[in-house]
């Protein structure tokens, strides 16, 4: 089985591909269009921000290519904001894979209560769907670093509690998406990163 | 809901860990790979890699090191010392670490903070600041390991460095480092009530209530300690157990 990383302008692609190295998975990172397209599983990562980076994939061909892929994809935190439609993160308009749409943290929850902007830290996952998250208790705990947040929507698989609810993992045919850091969350994300590899 | 993180700190000089009293006297505490990857697997939440030679002798901070600790650890790290440029940054985050933390090359040249936040994001760079109380009641800042005095109030420059764009604040109290005697209680809940972004709390953590006390009256946002950890007063499955009795949210 092949595995690409996307390589792009965004953040620290490495410790993905040293996460999948620790659970014994090999892959290559890449912004080679036919690798991309001939890879088994992709795994589009990212921290950053939107508009520099829908730029970036625009500027290579990269947008039209990841929304035509047919294989297994996994967005990760900027990666899954980037597949949904819009992000207010400079009023970007994103791939449109997800319907969801993405906006700031307020810095107020529904309740008046303060929040710090962005999230950065444990947080637990529920009501969770598909064989992504196969095997992990409700309320499994993953680590996030976000100011942006993905609406609830038709393709939410997981939901996350900050301020008010909103789609911690998202699902469409092919295509998933995570907001937080499955690299980065312990045996919980390692589970992940597997199931993504092994089951989806 | 988002949790309060327990951080351990590895101090590393010639790439082993140490802690020092006081930030003096430094004593051995092991490799930091190993330990790195026990607190992990015990249930840190977060690790910090700080080279203590780093400023001192001008020396670069290891970066075989770093690639060696992201290989085998799979909870978010941050690594400081000597670290004054974006060259510096970028090559750091190559190797696997997920944040960096800047102290006295930021405070000497402030456009710092700036320059590795449009380039990394904020949520990258740590504003690391040594703080002493001083007979005024005042908090000022200190640079160079706690060396160097300067004139500016702690507030002040925190304040100054989120403006600027670090994502968070790691505020070590030089009166309590090294005590065991508590956190500075009043100068992290005033940052951590004034300013937008997360505040660790280091220096002082040596009982279990201390931490409770930290983490909610004191509204940190994460605790940072080392030798409570290295010399094994208190693991952390049996501190984060605690604080969950105590009715603070953590990851378990």
């Amino acid at each position: 089985m092949s595995t690409v990383i996307v390589k792009y302008n965004a953040g620290n692609i490495q410790s993905v591909l040293y996460a999948l190295e620790r659970i014994g998975q090999q892959a290559v990172v890449t912004d080679d269009p036919g690798q991309i397209r001939g890879a088994d599983k992709v795994i589009f990562p990212g921290v950053g921000e939107a508009s520099t980076a829908m730029e970036y994939l625009k500027g290579r061909g990269l947008d039209v290519l990841l929304r035509e892929l047919k294989q297994p994809v996994l967005g990760i935190c900027l990666g899954m904001q980037l597949m949904c439609s819009y992000s207010e993160e400079n009023d970007t308009t994103c791939l449109g894979i997800f319907e969801e749409k993405v906006k700031k943290f307020a810095g107020l929850g529904e309740n008046g209560e303060k929040l710090k902007v962005p999230q950065i830290g444990w947080n637990n996952i529920y009501d969770l769907k598909t064989p992504l998250l196969e095997g992990l208790p409700e309320n499994s705990f993953c680590y996030f670093v976000h100011g942006y947040y993905a609406d609830l929507g038709k393709h939410t698989i997981a939901t996350t509690r900050y301020g008010q609810p909103y789609s911690s993992g998202l699902h469409r045919d092919n295509f998933y998406g995570v907001q937080f850091h499955p690299e980065k969350s312990a045996t919980v994300g390692e589970r992940i990163l597997k199931n993504f590899l092994e089951n989806v | 809901m988002l949790t309060k993180r327990i951080i351990p700190c590895l101090d590393i000089k010639d790439g082993r860990t140490v802690k020092g009293v006081n930030f003096e006297n430094i004593r051995d505490a092991g490799d930091p790979v190993e330990l790195g990857a026990l607190y992990a697997q015990q249930g840190a939440d977060e690790l910090v890699f700080l080279d203590i030679t780093a400023t001192n002798e001008k020396r670069k901070t290891l970066r075989e090191l770093v690639n060696r600790i992201a290989h085998h650890i799979n909870i978010p790290f941050t690594v400081g010392g000597g670290i004054s440029s974006v060259e510096d940054v970028s090559l750091l985050l190559q190797n696997g670490a997920d944040k960096i933390s800047v102290n006295t090359s930021a405070y000497r040249r402030p456009e710092l903070v700036g320059e590795l936040a449009k380039e990394f994001g904020s949520q990258c760079v740590v504003l690391a600041i040594d703080t002493r109380q001083e007979e005024d009641g005042e908090w000022y800042v200190y640079l160079n390991g706690g060396r160097v005095r300067t004139d500016t109030r702690c507030v002040d420059w925190a304040r100054q460095a989120v403006d600027l764009g670090a994502g968070e604040i790691l505020l070590t109290s030089m009166n309590h480092d090294g005590t065991k005697k508590g956190f500075a209680m009043d100068i992290t809940r005033t940052l951590a009530e004034s300013l937008p972004v997360p505040i660790i709390a280091s220096g002082g953590g040596g009982t279990m209530p201390h931490f409770v006390n930290i983490l909610g009256e004191g509204k940190a946002d994460a605790a940072l300690a080392a030798s409570i950890f290295h010399f094994k007063e208190i693991s952390i499955p049996e501190l984060k157990g605690y604080l969950q009795d105590q009715h603070i949210a953590v990851r378990i």
